[in-house]
């Protein structure tokens, strides 16, 4: 632990502090992941870990390394810059397909209470994603949801 | 030199990425790295069906960016905050709709990523008959604040940025 | 105190945070009453194993874990991607 000793005091404690923010962020971010009841709710959760989380200990690890080298390492942005353009991407992909399995569910279960089994092949058949997806998925989930609300 | 670099802008974010990830500046690495700038954008042209975005004010996005920042470590308290100390059934979590009057690709890209990209909001879908836009908001509690946020906070500078009238040398091509 | 204990104590203590997390997104994504809940808990669970990377590597005060960091970022986005066209498109169409 002699590199630690040799660091100047305001870079030791602006990484202490980033590095404790940091892990605290990400542990209440998957707090919430636990603890909140629906899903929609839940993909919240995870978010605050992605955006701040990641980017207070992306910091700290660019302030450690420039002092101890004492050279500018700055490659931690790449991560920054990676996690910060596909975490939308990833977070809208799980929302779309949430709500696209919501409705099948709802679906198929409204086509089994029908007792034609030709018109439930029809209803499975027209169950094309796009298509089903132009739809209306707010009336959808807040008609499953009304009740309990 | 529009055959061959058909975005310098992104030429140049590839050589620095390379130049980063490999941490010198040795000639050999900035060869590596051109091979790089100019093979990869042109490779990537077929990928890319709305042609390379055209951004008219950068300042506008620096401000803008900047905006989002702050606007995203404030949301990720104020979310920690509610997932620590407020029940699971308190929490107003809603669908709302947004007209949005933005149309350029490339803009409704940045919208996105700057949408989901704030804790507390996930963009769902466009719905492309009516041009609104399905947001899925943590803790709502006034829908009118929300779509007047959006409207004005986020969609009118992302407008400014990427819909301004390009300058005729340049030849707009967003 | 000097300024390497309190810098080690820091890195202990964000070390156990996100263990701790990973801990809680396991629970997650075993208990995930949905499919897509333990897509959303396996991502979470890339992401800390990320961070976990990053900061073993200011521990032992090397690079390499650099490399692996981004490699689990990447990796871990198109495995997301994946499993989240397959919850829209593979299962449904049967």
């Amino acid at each position: 632990m002699t590199a630690l000793d040799a660091m100047p005091w305001w870079a030791a404690l602006t990484a202490s502090f980033l590095l404790v923010l940091g892990g605290l962020i990400t542990l209440i971010g998957t707090v919430g992941l636990l603890r909140l009841k629906t899903f929609y709710q839940r993909i919240h959760g995870p978010a605050i870990t992605i955006t701040l989380g990641t980017g207070c200990i992306l910091i700290a690890s660019m302030v450690y390394f420039t002092v101890t080298q004492s050279r500018l390492v700055i490659h931690e942005i790449l991560i920054a810059a990676f996690v910060l353009m596909t975490a939308p991407v990833v977070s809208m992909l799980i929302m779309r397909a949430a709500l696209y399995r919501n409705q099948y569910d709802s679906r198929v279960v409204s086509a089994r209470s029908v007792p034609n089994p030709e018109q439930e092949l029809v209803e499975r058949g027209a169950l094309q994603p796009e298509r089903s997806f132009a739809g209306d998925p707010v009336n959808a989930h807040e008609g499953r949801t009304s009740p309990r609300s | 030199m529009k055959r061959w670099l058909p975005s310098p802008k992104l030429s140049v974010a590839l050589l620095l990425m390379w130049l980063v990830l490999n941490q010198s500046l040795e000639p050999a690495h900035w060869l590596l790295g051109g091979v790089l700038a100019i093979v990869g954008p042109l490779l990537a042209r077929p990928l890319q069906p709305h042609g390379y975005g055209y951004i008219a004010r950068l300042p506008a996005l620096v401000r803008l960016l900047g905006m989002a920042t702050v606007e995203i470590v404030r949301s990720s308290f104020n979310v920690s905050q509610i997932i620590l100390f407020r029940r699971s059934e308190g929490v107003n979590s809603q669908f709302i709709r947004i007209p949005l009057d933005l149309r350029s690709p490339h803009g409704l890209a940045l919208l996105s990523c700057l949408i989901n990209t704030t804790p507390g909001t996930v963009w769902v879908d466009l719905l492309p008959e009516r041009h609104e836009l399905l947001l899925h908001v943590f803790d709502l509690h006034d829908e009118r604040w929300w779509v007047e946020t959006i409207k004005t906070r986020y969609e009118q500078p992302i407008i400014e940025v990427f819909e301004a009238p390009a300058p005729p040398g340049q030849g707009g091509q967003s | 105190m000097t300024v390497g204990t309190l810098l080690s104590l820091a890195i202990g203590f964000a070390l156990v945070c996100v263990i701790l997390a990973m801990m809680l997104c396991t629970v997650r994504l075993l208990i995930g009453p949905s499919a897509h809940d333990r897509v959303l808990a396996l991502d979470t669970l890339w992401m800390c194993t990320m961070l976990l990377a990053l900061m073993l590597g200011i521990r032992f005060g090397s690079q390499i874990y650099f490399e692996a960091a981004l490699i689990i970022a990447v990796l871990g986005f198109v495995s997301t991607i994946a499993l989240a066209k397959f919850m829209m498109r593979g299962e449904v169409i049967e």
